[in-house]
Protein backbone atom coordinates (compact mmCIF):
# COMPACT_ATOMS: atom_id res chain seq x y z
CA UNK A 1 0.00 0.00 0.00
CA UNK A 2 2.58 2.45 1.28
CA UNK A 3 4.23 1.84 -2.18
CA UNK A 4 1.58 2.43 -3.84
CA UNK A 5 1.08 5.72 -2.66
CA UNK A 6 5.01 6.65 -2.93
CA UNK A 7 4.35 5.56 -6.43
CA UNK A 8 1.42 7.92 -7.09
CA UNK A 9 3.27 11.02 -5.22
CA UNK A 10 6.59 10.72 -7.08
CA UNK A 11 4.92 10.43 -10.28
CA UNK A 12 1.92 12.29 -9.80
CA UNK A 13 2.86 15.41 -12.92
CA UNK A 14 3.23 12.02 -15.59
CA UNK A 15 -0.20 10.87 -13.93
CA UNK A 16 -2.02 14.22 -13.92
CA UNK A 17 -0.70 14.36 -17.72
CA UNK A 18 -1.80 11.05 -18.79
CA UNK A 19 -5.15 11.53 -17.24
CA UNK A 20 -5.69 15.21 -18.77
CA UNK A 21 -4.64 13.60 -22.06
CA UNK A 22 -6.69 10.87 -22.05
CA UNK A 23 -9.77 13.40 -20.98
CA UNK A 24 -8.81 15.16 -24.27
CA UNK A 25 -8.86 12.17 -26.63
CA UNK A 26 -11.99 10.86 -25.51
CA UNK A 27 -13.87 14.08 -26.53
CA UNK A 28 -11.89 14.10 -29.78
CA UNK A 29 -13.69 10.16 -30.21
CA UNK A 30 -16.65 11.50 -29.05
CA UNK A 31 -17.06 13.84 -31.86
CA UNK A 32 -15.87 11.25 -34.22
CA UNK A 33 -19.23 9.65 -33.84
CA UNK A 34 -22.72 11.78 -34.80
CA UNK A 35 -24.58 13.65 -32.10
CA UNK A 36 -22.19 12.26 -29.63
CA UNK A 37 -20.33 15.80 -28.63
CA UNK A 38 -22.08 17.06 -25.41
CA UNK A 39 -20.15 18.67 -23.98
CA UNK A 40 -17.61 20.22 -25.88
CA UNK A 41 -19.45 22.67 -28.28
CA UNK A 42 -19.98 26.90 -28.61
CA UNK A 43 -23.13 26.96 -28.08
CA UNK A 44 -22.98 27.91 -24.45
CA UNK A 45 -23.36 31.00 -23.15
CA UNK A 46 -19.57 32.61 -23.26
CA UNK A 47 -18.59 31.34 -26.24
CA UNK A 48 -21.90 32.07 -28.11
CA UNK A 49 -22.29 35.10 -26.14
CA UNK A 50 -18.30 36.11 -27.56
CA UNK A 51 -19.01 35.31 -31.00
CA UNK A 52 -22.73 37.02 -31.00
CA UNK A 53 -21.27 40.40 -29.77
CA UNK A 54 -18.49 40.10 -32.19
CA UNK A 55 -20.88 39.33 -35.04
CA UNK A 56 -22.94 42.20 -34.47
CA UNK A 57 -19.95 44.77 -36.18
CA UNK A 58 -18.57 42.17 -38.53
CA UNK A 59 -21.94 41.71 -40.28
CA UNK A 60 -22.21 45.27 -41.65
CA UNK A 61 -19.37 44.83 -43.56
CA UNK A 62 -21.11 42.10 -45.35
CA UNK A 63 -24.40 43.57 -45.98
CA UNK A 64 -23.75 44.43 -50.09
CA UNK A 65 -23.89 40.55 -50.96
CA UNK A 66 -26.09 39.97 -48.48
CA UNK A 67 -28.46 42.35 -50.39
CA UNK A 68 -28.11 41.06 -53.43
CA UNK A 69 -28.67 37.63 -52.18
CA UNK A 70 -32.07 38.43 -50.53
CA UNK A 71 -32.77 40.82 -54.05
CA UNK A 72 -32.08 37.60 -56.12
CA UNK A 73 -33.75 35.15 -54.26
CA UNK A 74 -37.02 37.41 -53.96
CA UNK A 75 -36.81 37.33 -57.64
CA UNK A 76 -37.00 33.88 -57.92
CA UNK A 77 -39.79 33.84 -55.85
CA UNK A 78 -41.59 37.23 -57.61
CA UNK A 79 -41.14 35.28 -60.69
CA UNK A 80 -42.84 31.83 -59.00
CA UNK A 81 -45.63 33.73 -57.44
CA UNK A 82 -47.17 35.44 -60.72
CA UNK A 83 -45.97 32.58 -63.49
CA UNK A 84 -48.33 30.33 -61.26
CA UNK A 85 -51.59 29.00 -62.89
CA UNK A 86 -54.05 31.00 -60.91
CA UNK A 87 -57.41 30.58 -61.41
CA UNK A 88 -59.15 34.51 -60.65
CA UNK A 89 -62.36 32.27 -59.79
CA UNK A 90 -60.94 30.71 -57.21
CA UNK A 91 -62.28 32.04 -54.20
CA UNK A 92 -62.94 29.30 -51.84
CA UNK A 93 -60.17 27.50 -49.59
CA UNK A 94 -58.94 24.55 -50.29
CA UNK A 95 -57.95 23.58 -46.23
CA UNK A 96 -56.25 20.37 -47.76
CA UNK A 97 -53.69 22.01 -49.06
CA UNK A 98 -53.06 24.62 -46.38
CA UNK A 99 -51.83 21.87 -44.32
CA UNK A 100 -47.63 22.97 -43.74
CA UNK A 101 -46.11 19.84 -42.62
CA UNK A 102 -42.62 21.94 -42.43
CA UNK A 103 -42.24 25.09 -40.30
CA UNK A 104 -39.58 27.89 -41.18
CA UNK A 105 -37.23 29.37 -38.92
CA UNK A 106 -34.29 32.62 -40.04
CA UNK A 107 -31.32 32.23 -38.15
CA UNK A 108 -27.90 34.68 -38.51
CA UNK A 109 -24.48 32.34 -38.46
CA UNK A 110 -22.13 33.50 -35.68
CA UNK A 111 -18.94 31.15 -36.88
CA UNK A 112 -18.46 29.59 -39.84
CA UNK A 113 -15.71 26.99 -40.56
CA UNK A 114 -14.65 25.47 -44.05
CA UNK A 115 -11.28 25.06 -43.51
CA UNK A 116 -11.00 22.27 -40.73
CA UNK A 117 -11.61 18.28 -40.93
CA UNK A 118 -14.80 18.55 -39.41
CA UNK A 119 -16.73 21.82 -39.87
CA UNK A 120 -19.46 23.17 -37.16
CA UNK A 121 -21.43 26.32 -37.47
CA UNK A 122 -23.25 28.36 -34.83
CA UNK A 123 -25.95 30.15 -35.34
CA UNK A 124 -28.05 32.61 -32.76
CA UNK A 125 -31.15 30.36 -32.57
CA UNK A 126 -31.51 27.87 -29.85
CA UNK A 127 -34.38 25.85 -27.89
CA UNK A 128 -35.62 29.13 -26.31
CA UNK A 129 -36.94 29.01 -30.44
CA UNK A 130 -37.59 25.59 -29.89
CA UNK A 131 -34.99 24.04 -32.03
CA UNK A 132 -34.18 21.01 -31.37
CA UNK A 133 -31.13 18.37 -32.33
CA UNK A 134 -32.26 17.14 -36.27
CA UNK A 135 -33.65 20.05 -37.72
CA UNK A 136 -32.00 21.09 -41.10
CA UNK A 137 -30.71 24.14 -41.79
CA UNK A 138 -30.68 25.94 -45.70
CA UNK A 139 -29.99 29.10 -47.35
CA UNK A 140 -31.76 30.27 -50.39
CA UNK A 141 -29.29 28.27 -52.71
CA UNK A 142 -29.21 25.14 -50.95
CA UNK A 143 -28.44 23.03 -48.04
CA UNK A 144 -26.16 24.36 -45.12
CA UNK A 145 -26.67 21.06 -42.67
CA UNK A 146 -28.53 19.34 -39.10
CA UNK A 147 -28.88 20.84 -35.99
CA UNK A 148 -26.62 18.98 -33.23
CA UNK A 149 -26.68 20.62 -29.83
CA UNK A 150 -28.85 23.54 -28.26
CA UNK A 151 -28.38 25.97 -25.83
CA UNK A 152 -30.96 28.51 -24.48
CA UNK A 153 -30.15 31.19 -27.22
CA UNK A 154 -27.43 29.12 -29.69
CA UNK A 155 -27.45 26.18 -31.49
CA UNK A 156 -24.68 24.32 -33.12
CA UNK A 157 -24.87 23.37 -36.94
CA UNK A 158 -22.84 20.10 -38.22
CA UNK A 159 -22.39 21.35 -41.77
CA UNK A 160 -22.38 19.35 -44.90
CA UNK A 161 -18.61 19.61 -44.86
CA UNK A 162 -18.29 17.49 -41.60
CA UNK A 163 -17.50 13.38 -42.84
CA UNK A 164 -20.06 12.84 -39.73
CA UNK A 165 -22.47 13.85 -41.95
CA UNK A 166 -24.64 11.55 -44.22
CA UNK A 167 -27.48 13.41 -45.96
CA UNK A 168 -29.99 11.32 -48.72
CA UNK A 169 -29.73 12.72 -51.61
CA UNK A 170 -30.67 12.22 -55.34
CA UNK A 171 -30.73 12.84 -59.23
CA UNK A 172 -33.35 15.69 -59.49
CA UNK A 173 -34.29 14.48 -63.15
CA UNK A 174 -34.55 10.14 -61.75
CA UNK A 175 -35.13 9.20 -58.12
CA UNK A 176 -32.09 7.16 -57.83
CA UNK A 177 -30.53 8.41 -54.29
CA UNK A 178 -27.49 8.03 -52.49
CA UNK A 179 -25.57 9.52 -49.67
CA UNK A 180 -23.84 12.65 -49.42
CA UNK A 181 -21.02 12.84 -47.33
CA UNK A 182 -17.56 15.04 -47.32
CA UNK A 183 -13.63 13.90 -48.34
CA UNK A 184 -12.20 16.87 -45.66
CA UNK A 185 -10.61 18.29 -49.56
CA UNK A 186 -12.12 20.94 -50.88
CA UNK A 187 -15.11 23.07 -49.43
CA UNK A 188 -16.60 23.48 -52.72
CA UNK A 189 -17.33 19.84 -53.62
CA UNK A 190 -18.81 17.27 -51.69
CA UNK A 191 -19.06 13.50 -52.71
CA UNK A 192 -22.32 11.51 -53.35
CA UNK A 193 -22.14 7.75 -53.03
CA UNK A 194 -24.04 4.74 -53.73
CA UNK A 195 -26.21 6.13 -56.85
CA UNK A 196 -26.61 3.07 -58.90
CA UNK A 197 -24.80 2.30 -61.61
CA UNK A 198 -27.87 2.17 -63.73
CA UNK A 199 -28.98 5.43 -63.25
CA UNK A 200 -28.28 8.30 -66.18
CA UNK A 201 -25.49 10.40 -64.48
CA UNK A 202 -23.99 13.41 -66.71
CA UNK A 203 -21.99 16.24 -65.74
CA UNK A 204 -23.74 18.88 -64.93
CA UNK A 205 -26.81 17.51 -63.51
CA UNK A 206 -28.76 19.07 -60.54
CA UNK A 207 -28.25 16.85 -57.66
CA UNK A 208 -31.42 17.86 -54.79
CA UNK A 209 -32.07 16.09 -50.98
CA UNK A 210 -34.51 13.08 -51.24
CA UNK A 211 -36.98 13.73 -48.52
CA UNK A 212 -36.25 10.19 -47.15
CA UNK A 213 -34.74 10.96 -44.17
CA UNK A 214 -37.39 13.52 -42.01
CA UNK A 215 -35.34 16.40 -42.09
CA UNK A 216 -35.22 18.05 -45.66
CA UNK A 217 -38.00 18.40 -47.53
CA UNK A 218 -37.80 16.88 -51.05
CA UNK A 219 -35.84 18.84 -53.61
CA UNK A 220 -34.03 21.47 -51.97
CA UNK A 221 -31.24 21.86 -54.29
CA UNK A 222 -27.52 20.39 -53.02
CA UNK A 223 -24.99 21.02 -56.13
CA UNK A 224 -24.13 20.21 -59.62
CA UNK A 225 -22.40 16.73 -61.03
CA UNK A 226 -18.60 17.85 -61.31
CA UNK A 227 -17.25 14.70 -62.27
CA UNK A 228 -18.25 11.11 -61.58
CA UNK A 229 -16.59 7.48 -61.53
CA UNK A 230 -17.60 3.92 -60.62
CA UNK A 231 -16.16 2.38 -57.28
CA UNK A 232 -14.38 -0.89 -56.57
CA UNK A 233 -17.08 -3.02 -57.44
CA UNK A 234 -18.57 -1.21 -60.30
CA UNK A 235 -22.10 -1.18 -59.09
CA UNK A 236 -22.33 2.14 -58.03
CA UNK A 237 -21.29 5.64 -58.85
CA UNK A 238 -18.71 7.98 -56.78
CA UNK A 239 -19.82 11.59 -57.74
CA UNK A 240 -18.21 14.79 -57.09
CA UNK A 241 -20.76 17.40 -56.43
CA UNK A 242 -20.32 21.01 -56.59
CA UNK A 243 -22.22 22.72 -54.26
CA UNK A 244 -24.45 25.46 -55.07
CA UNK A 245 -23.57 27.15 -52.03
CA UNK A 246 -20.42 29.05 -51.02
CA UNK A 247 -19.84 27.43 -47.77
CA UNK A 248 -16.96 29.93 -47.18
CA UNK A 249 -19.49 32.59 -46.95
CA UNK A 250 -22.81 32.50 -45.10
CA UNK A 251 -24.86 34.79 -43.12
CA UNK A 252 -28.54 33.91 -42.96
CA UNK A 253 -30.28 30.57 -42.89
CA UNK A 254 -33.24 29.35 -42.73
CA UNK A 255 -34.06 26.26 -40.50
CA UNK A 256 -36.33 23.48 -41.30
CA UNK A 257 -38.76 21.68 -38.45
CA UNK A 258 -40.88 18.46 -39.82
CA UNK A 259 -43.75 18.95 -38.17
CA UNK A 260 -44.52 15.74 -38.70
CA UNK A 261 -40.94 13.81 -38.16
CA UNK A 262 -42.68 12.51 -34.45
CA UNK A 263 -45.43 10.66 -36.12
CA UNK A 264 -43.11 9.08 -38.69
CA UNK A 265 -40.22 8.16 -36.44
CA UNK A 266 -43.09 6.05 -34.47
CA UNK A 267 -44.33 4.32 -37.54
CA UNK A 268 -40.48 3.51 -38.34
CA UNK A 269 -40.17 2.06 -34.59
CA UNK A 270 -43.34 0.73 -34.53
CA UNK A 271 -42.38 -1.18 -37.82
CA UNK A 272 -38.70 -2.23 -36.53
CA UNK A 273 -40.42 -3.50 -33.29
CA UNK A 274 -42.65 -6.39 -34.97
CA UNK B 1 4.95 37.58 -7.57
CA UNK B 2 1.51 39.08 -8.29
CA UNK B 3 3.09 40.93 -11.43
CA UNK B 4 3.71 37.43 -12.93
CA UNK B 5 0.52 36.35 -12.03
CA UNK B 6 -1.45 39.25 -13.74
CA UNK B 7 0.59 39.70 -16.79
CA UNK B 8 0.23 35.87 -17.52
CA UNK B 9 -3.81 35.84 -16.74
CA UNK B 10 -4.08 38.70 -19.29
CA UNK B 11 -1.88 37.03 -21.81
CA UNK B 12 -4.26 33.98 -21.23
CA UNK B 13 -7.30 35.82 -22.16
CA UNK B 14 -5.63 38.27 -24.96
CA UNK B 15 -4.61 35.10 -26.42
CA UNK B 16 -7.54 32.95 -26.73
CA UNK B 17 -9.71 35.74 -28.14
CA UNK B 18 -7.18 36.74 -30.47
CA UNK B 19 -6.99 33.38 -31.52
CA UNK B 20 -10.43 32.74 -32.01
CA UNK B 21 -11.71 35.80 -33.49
CA UNK B 22 -8.87 37.01 -35.85
CA UNK B 23 -6.35 33.94 -36.66
CA UNK B 24 -8.86 31.30 -37.04
CA UNK B 25 -10.37 33.12 -39.46
CA UNK B 26 -7.19 33.77 -41.88
CA UNK B 27 -7.39 30.69 -43.95
CA UNK B 28 -4.46 31.32 -45.67
CA UNK B 29 -4.65 29.25 -49.01
CA UNK B 30 -7.27 27.75 -48.20
CA UNK B 31 -6.62 26.07 -44.85
CA UNK B 32 -3.05 27.28 -43.24
CA UNK B 33 -3.92 28.95 -40.18
CA UNK B 34 -1.40 29.95 -37.38
CA UNK B 35 -2.19 28.98 -34.16
CA UNK B 36 -0.69 31.87 -31.52
CA UNK B 37 -2.41 31.09 -28.39
CA UNK B 38 0.50 28.10 -27.46
CA UNK B 39 2.28 31.26 -27.23
CA UNK B 40 0.93 31.46 -23.56
CA UNK B 41 2.69 27.67 -22.56
CA UNK B 42 5.85 29.21 -24.76
CA UNK B 43 6.08 32.18 -22.16
CA UNK B 44 5.06 30.83 -19.24
CA UNK B 45 7.32 31.40 -15.95
CA UNK B 46 10.11 28.42 -16.09
CA UNK B 47 10.32 28.91 -12.27
CA UNK B 48 6.90 26.75 -11.68
CA UNK B 49 4.55 24.64 -10.40
CA UNK B 50 4.91 21.85 -12.81
CA UNK B 51 0.95 20.73 -11.53
CA UNK B 52 -0.45 23.72 -12.13
CA UNK B 53 1.15 24.42 -15.56
CA UNK B 54 0.20 21.46 -17.31
CA UNK B 55 -3.61 22.40 -15.82
CA UNK B 56 -3.45 25.52 -16.99
CA UNK B 57 -2.08 24.25 -20.15
CA UNK B 58 -5.06 21.84 -20.51
CA UNK B 59 -7.72 24.80 -19.94
CA UNK B 60 -6.31 26.58 -22.47
CA UNK B 61 -6.79 23.92 -24.86
CA UNK B 62 -10.27 23.26 -24.13
CA UNK B 63 -11.32 26.59 -23.91
CA UNK B 64 -9.91 26.56 -27.93
CA UNK B 65 -11.90 23.34 -28.47
CA UNK B 66 -15.13 25.50 -26.74
CA UNK B 67 -14.78 28.13 -29.65
CA UNK B 68 -14.07 26.19 -32.65
CA UNK B 69 -15.93 22.96 -31.98
CA UNK B 70 -13.13 20.72 -32.14
CA UNK B 71 -13.97 17.79 -29.63
CA UNK B 72 -10.39 17.83 -27.12
CA UNK B 73 -7.52 18.24 -30.36
CA UNK B 74 -6.46 21.58 -28.68
CA UNK B 75 -6.60 20.67 -24.95
CA UNK B 76 -4.27 17.52 -26.05
CA UNK B 77 -1.80 19.02 -28.28
CA UNK B 78 -1.59 21.66 -25.23
CA UNK B 79 -0.97 19.48 -22.33
CA UNK B 80 1.69 16.97 -24.27
CA UNK B 81 3.56 20.22 -24.89
CA UNK B 82 3.19 21.60 -21.49
CA UNK B 83 4.47 18.28 -20.42
CA UNK B 84 7.35 17.77 -22.76
CA UNK B 85 8.21 21.78 -22.12
CA UNK B 86 11.03 20.92 -19.31
CA UNK B 87 13.25 18.52 -21.53
CA UNK B 88 12.98 20.72 -24.49
CA UNK B 89 14.21 23.96 -22.44
CA UNK B 90 17.38 21.92 -20.75
CA UNK B 91 17.82 20.93 -24.83
CA UNK B 92 17.87 24.24 -26.12
CA UNK B 93 19.08 26.45 -23.11
CA UNK B 94 21.40 23.89 -21.50
CA UNK B 95 22.76 25.44 -18.41
CA UNK B 96 21.05 28.58 -17.95
CA UNK B 97 18.29 26.50 -17.61
CA UNK B 98 19.66 24.26 -15.18
CA UNK B 99 20.47 26.93 -12.70
CA UNK B 100 16.23 28.19 -13.44
CA UNK B 101 17.44 31.62 -14.61
CA UNK B 102 15.87 31.43 -18.34
CA UNK B 103 14.49 34.98 -18.75
CA UNK B 104 12.86 34.75 -22.51
CA UNK B 105 13.77 38.47 -22.97
CA UNK B 106 17.22 38.08 -22.96
CA UNK B 107 18.39 34.96 -23.88
CA UNK B 108 20.41 34.24 -27.26
CA UNK B 109 17.91 34.79 -30.12
CA UNK B 110 18.74 31.55 -32.10
CA UNK B 111 17.94 29.28 -29.28
CA UNK B 112 15.07 31.17 -28.35
CA UNK B 113 13.47 30.76 -32.25
CA UNK B 114 15.02 26.79 -31.98
CA UNK B 115 13.04 26.18 -28.49
CA UNK B 116 9.53 28.13 -30.13
CA UNK B 117 10.09 25.59 -33.56
CA UNK B 118 10.21 22.63 -31.23
CA UNK B 119 7.66 23.31 -29.27
CA UNK B 120 5.22 24.34 -32.24
CA UNK B 121 5.89 21.35 -34.70
CA UNK B 122 5.53 19.10 -31.77
CA UNK B 123 2.24 20.34 -30.82
CA UNK B 124 0.77 21.22 -34.53
CA UNK B 125 1.59 17.36 -35.13
CA UNK B 126 -0.65 15.77 -32.30
CA UNK B 127 -2.94 18.44 -32.71
CA UNK B 128 -3.60 17.77 -36.54
CA UNK B 129 -2.71 13.69 -36.50
CA UNK B 130 -5.54 14.13 -33.83
CA UNK B 131 -7.96 15.73 -36.45
CA UNK B 132 -7.51 14.13 -39.46
CA UNK B 133 -7.45 10.66 -36.77
CA UNK B 134 -6.44 8.91 -39.92
CA UNK B 135 -3.23 6.89 -40.22
CA UNK B 136 -3.46 6.46 -43.89
CA UNK B 137 -3.50 10.04 -44.34
CA UNK B 138 0.04 10.92 -42.71
CA UNK B 139 0.93 12.83 -45.67
CA UNK B 140 -1.87 15.45 -45.58
CA UNK B 141 -1.05 15.56 -41.74
CA UNK B 142 2.91 16.28 -42.21
CA UNK B 143 1.57 18.86 -45.31
CA UNK B 144 -0.42 20.38 -42.48
CA UNK B 145 1.76 20.40 -39.29
CA UNK B 146 4.17 21.70 -41.94
CA UNK B 147 2.57 25.34 -43.25
CA UNK B 148 1.07 25.69 -40.09
CA UNK B 149 3.63 25.29 -38.50
CA UNK B 150 5.87 28.03 -40.43
CA UNK B 151 3.04 30.66 -39.92
CA UNK B 152 2.97 29.86 -36.56
CA UNK B 153 6.58 30.21 -35.80
CA UNK B 154 7.07 33.56 -37.65
CA UNK B 155 4.07 35.22 -35.71
CA UNK B 156 5.07 33.77 -32.10
CA UNK B 157 9.09 35.05 -33.00
CA UNK B 158 7.61 38.32 -34.13
CA UNK B 159 5.12 38.82 -31.21
CA UNK B 160 7.87 38.10 -28.92
CA UNK B 161 10.42 40.49 -30.45
CA UNK B 162 7.37 43.39 -30.45
CA UNK B 163 6.26 42.96 -26.53
CA UNK B 164 9.71 42.03 -25.58
CA UNK B 165 10.85 44.06 -22.43
CA UNK B 166 14.14 44.39 -23.45
CA UNK B 167 16.32 47.62 -23.13
CA UNK B 168 19.56 48.21 -24.78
Amino acid sequence: MQQIINFIIRNKTFLLFLLLFSISVIFTIQTHSYHKSKFINSANFITGGVYNSVNDINKYFDLNTQNKLLIEENNKLKSLLYNRNSNPDFNYIDSLTYVNSYRFTIASVLKNSYSSVKNVLLINKGSKDSIKQDFGVITSKGIVGIIDNTSKHYATVISILNPTSKISAQLKKTNHFGTLTWNSKSPFFTQLFDIPKIAPVKAGDTIVTSGRSAIFPKGIPIGTIHDFKLDAAENYYEINVKLFNDMTSIEHVYIIENVDVEEITNLLNNNLNE
Amino acid sequence: MNRVVSANTTRFILLILVQALVLNHINFLGYINPYLYILFIILFPVKNNRMLFIFLSFILGLTMDFFLDSGGIHAAASVSIAYIRPVILKFCFGTVYEFQTVKFDTVAFSSKVLYITILTVIHHFILFSLETFNISKVIFILQKTFFSSIFTIILCVLVTIIFSRKTK
